[in-house]
């Protein structure tokens, strides 16, 4: 993974940084920096879906309501602590996005949140 | 190729979906519940915020008939009677049902409380709390759905094509988000019930995964879709300030209790100059007011982001305390203080009328094919009665399910169905497409569809017109034939956004085009269809557009409106 900040050029308007975990392997530390724009009152899932569009199609993370914090998929570590990326708002400053601890890493922020009796199992 | 059978498939685990597997399980099948977000949170049903309409006359003398008068008033006279009647009739007996199964509708003593909405003649609307009766109605029916032991649960699958043979429904293929594994599921009967396509425009109330992807797949199988020009813009959707944690829909129940004022940005209550009342009645349809907002903006009279002003400044703070107290200091920690300003609201895209023909059972042409839900189109005609889509989903899942787990090909054999080559048959025609055209390498599946919500929004949204009808169309067959052909999705295998945005745009491309082609088919202004060049309604489009797909082509045709045989106004005595 390259050390580069992803960004978009050309653009002079203020920013955030997110330093997002990447990658399938939980042992294997690798953030990769994300410049986003910051607007007043969004939230860390829109900056999310904004990178996701305009630097790096294969950056992972699970959300289904965008905005109504009722499908409770986009749960994450942001600086540390559990949050909904959903409701927490995007800060002037750098922040550190990483999956769930208490999960199984599926890939960059997605973890194993499926409930064991909801898998696809072959039956035959 | 990860293989599973079952009796009854069902394709989306909302309302509609959980309903009709608990009552496919009833009937004795074996049922897969599949969704490819979790069951019963990737949906429209956990965002509901409010209403559910249904006849019990809790609060006052109410009968299902005039639940009916009602739903195919604002239909506009295009409403399948039949799939109306049956949305009318049958929702009490649900609203009592999923009390029965524990959901906690607000109520005095048993009497389930109801409230008045626009276009209802009584106080016919019930909720759980103000904001949270979708996630209730859901959590209600996914316990429910736990409860039954021939329901299997799938979460995170996505569903890519159906398969039928020889005119029969005989299974699906689906690609397993988290492993990134292409899947194969053989049934013996299907239920689409993955929801609506409000996501296809810039402005909505949808969750990512409501995208027509059940029309897609419905017109992919030989079935068809009807009315898809049909699509309700929610007058008054939250757009400014921003505001997380709140569903954009959530001003509605403020006004059902507290009225509030729509303003344009000189102040003045505008929906009377439209031929509406508004005020604090809140009576006011939806489409008209959708209309009047656009009307103000492109008068140069409306709000900075460019819709109205609602406000709520003329109230006092307990007032709105003791309406609205949690939410109240939600919407404080958002930094809106409603006794010191009003809030921008704008039309957005929140409900599609069209969708699958199905007849009274839910069965669509295509055997053993059946639908239920939002995805359902003819119930509520050209313009929906606030609060009959939480009912519709109750009623069509619990029909679909029963005509699903008690189909003829239920006892009958599997047809095996060759999972690898139908995925192959499936990727062999996507990319035996080829085009001149050259495509930035930039491009992305997910920025395609951005391109495609702004062409819907632009030029296929509130207001019409016949030039704007008739580009977009020009401009979705060009992504269609010339971009999305040469979309890559990126390698990898465990949870891929770029493969899923990829099946996305698929669907979303093919669902957008059968809107566009029967927006244009339809030259006249009725219900929630508003043409700016043609603003009356033409009685000789008191008819229904059928949208299908044949090789490789959609081609509509005209039908006519199913009318009910019941004598309904002589039944409950009012006049249609």
């Amino acid at each position: 993974m390259s050390d580069k900040v992803l960004k978009k050029r050309g653009k002079h308007q203020p920013t955030t940084l997110l330093n997002i975990f990447r990658g399938t392997d939980a042992s294997n530390t690798k953030f990769q920096t994300f410049e986003v724009p910051f607007q007043s009152g969004a939230s860390v899932l829109d900056a999310l879906i904004w990178a996701n569009e305009n630097l790096d199609q294969s950056l992972s993370f699970r959300y289904s309501c965008i905005n109504a914090n009722a499908c409770k998929e986009c749960m994450m570590l942001v600086d540390g602590e559990v949050e909904y990326a959903c409701l927490k708002r995007l800060e002037k400053q750098v922040m550190r996005l990483e999956p769930l601890p208490n999960k199984k890493l599926i890939v960059d922020l997605v973890t194993d949140i499926v409930p064991p009796k909801e898998k696809f199992l072959t039956t035959t | 190729m990860d293989f599973m059978t079952t009796d009854v498939l069902i394709v989306g685990a909302g309302a509609a979906g959980m309903y009709a597997s608990i009552s496919a399980a009833k009937s004795g099948a074996k049922v897969i519940l599949i969704d490819k977000s979790l069951i019963s949170r990737g949906g429209a049903t956990v965002m509901a915020q409010m209403t559910v309409a249904a006849a019990i006359g809790h609060q006052e003398a109410d009968h299902w008939t005039h639940h009916l008068a009602d739903t195919i008033n604002s239909g506009r006279g295009l409403c399948n009677e039949n799939l109306s009647y049956l949305l009318c009739k049958d929702a009490p007996e649900k609203i009592l049902e999923m009390r029965d199964w524990k959901t906690d509708w607000a109520n005095d003593d048993g009497q389930i409380r109801q409230v008045m909405a626009p276009g209802h003649n009584v106080k016919r609307c019930c909720y759980v709390d103000f904001l949270n009766t979708g996630p209730a109605v859901a959590r209600t029916l996914r316990g429910e759905v736990a409860r039954q032991s021939n329901i299997n649960r799938v979460s995170g699958v996505t569903i890519i094509d159906l398969k039928v043979r020889d005119g029969k429904a005989v299974g699906a293929i689906g690609l397993n988000n988290e492993t990134g594994e292409f899947v194969a599921i053989g049934a013996k009967a299907i239920v689409l019930a993955a929801g609506g396509l409000t996501q296809l425009f810039q402005r909505n109330s949808a969750s990512k995964n409501m995208g027509g992807d059940s029309h897609a797949l419905a017109l992919r199988a030989g079935a068809n879709l009807m009315d898809m020009e049909f699509v309700q813009f929610f007058p008054i959707g939250h757009l400014a300030p921003r505001l997380v944690g709140m569903d954009p829909i959530m001003w509605d129940p403020f006004r059902y209790k507290l009225g509030g004022h729509l303003l344009n940005n000189k102040g003045e209550h505008f929906i009377e100059s439209y031929g509406g009342a508004d005020g604090e009645a809140y009576t006011v349809g939806r489409d008209l007011a959708s209309y009047a907002i656009i009307k103000e903006c492109e008068a140069g009279r409306g709000s900075p982001n460019g819709g109205a002003w609602l406000s709520f400044q003329h109230l006092a703070r307990n007032e709105l305390e003791t309406a609205f107290g949690p939410i109240i200091q939600k919407l404080f920690e958002n930094n809106i203080d409603l006794t010191k300003q009003a809030i921008e609201v704008a039309p957005i895209a929140h409900y599609h009328m069209g969708g699958i023909e199905v007849d009274s059972t839910m069965e669509t042409k295509i055997s053993g094919l059946f639908a239920a839900g939002e995805c359902v189109g003819g119930a509520n005609g050209a313009n929906r009665l606030s609060g009959n889509a939480i009912p519709e989903a109750f009623v069509f899942g619990d029909i679909a399910g029963q005509s699903a787990g008690s189909h003829k090909d239920v006892k009958r054999n599997f047809t095996p169905i060759d999972g690898e080559k139908m995925l192959s048959t499936t990727f062999d025609q996507l990319y035996k497409q080829s085009s001149n055209k050259t495509v930035s390498s930039e491009m992305t599946s997910r920025k395609l569809l951005s391109k495609l919500q702004n062409i819907m929004w632009t030029q296929v949204g509130v207001l019409r017109n016949k030039e704007d009808l008739h580009d977009a169309l020009l401009n979705i067959q060009e992504i269609q034939n010339d971009m999305f052909p040469k979309i890559q999705p990126s390698p990898g295998t465990t949870f891929n956004p770029s493969l899923m945005d990829w099946l996305d745009l698929r669907n979303s491309l093919l669902s957008a085009e059968a809107i566009c082609l029967a927006a244009n088919g339809r030259e006249e202004s009725r219900g929630a269809h508003q043409m700016e060049d043609i603003p009356t309604t033409i009685d000789s489009f008191m008819k229904n557009q059928i949208v299908s797909l044949s090789s490789g082509q959609l081609t509509t045709i005209w039908k006519p409106v199913q009318r009910i045989k019941l004598n309904l106004g002589e039944r409950c005595q009012i006049k249609f």
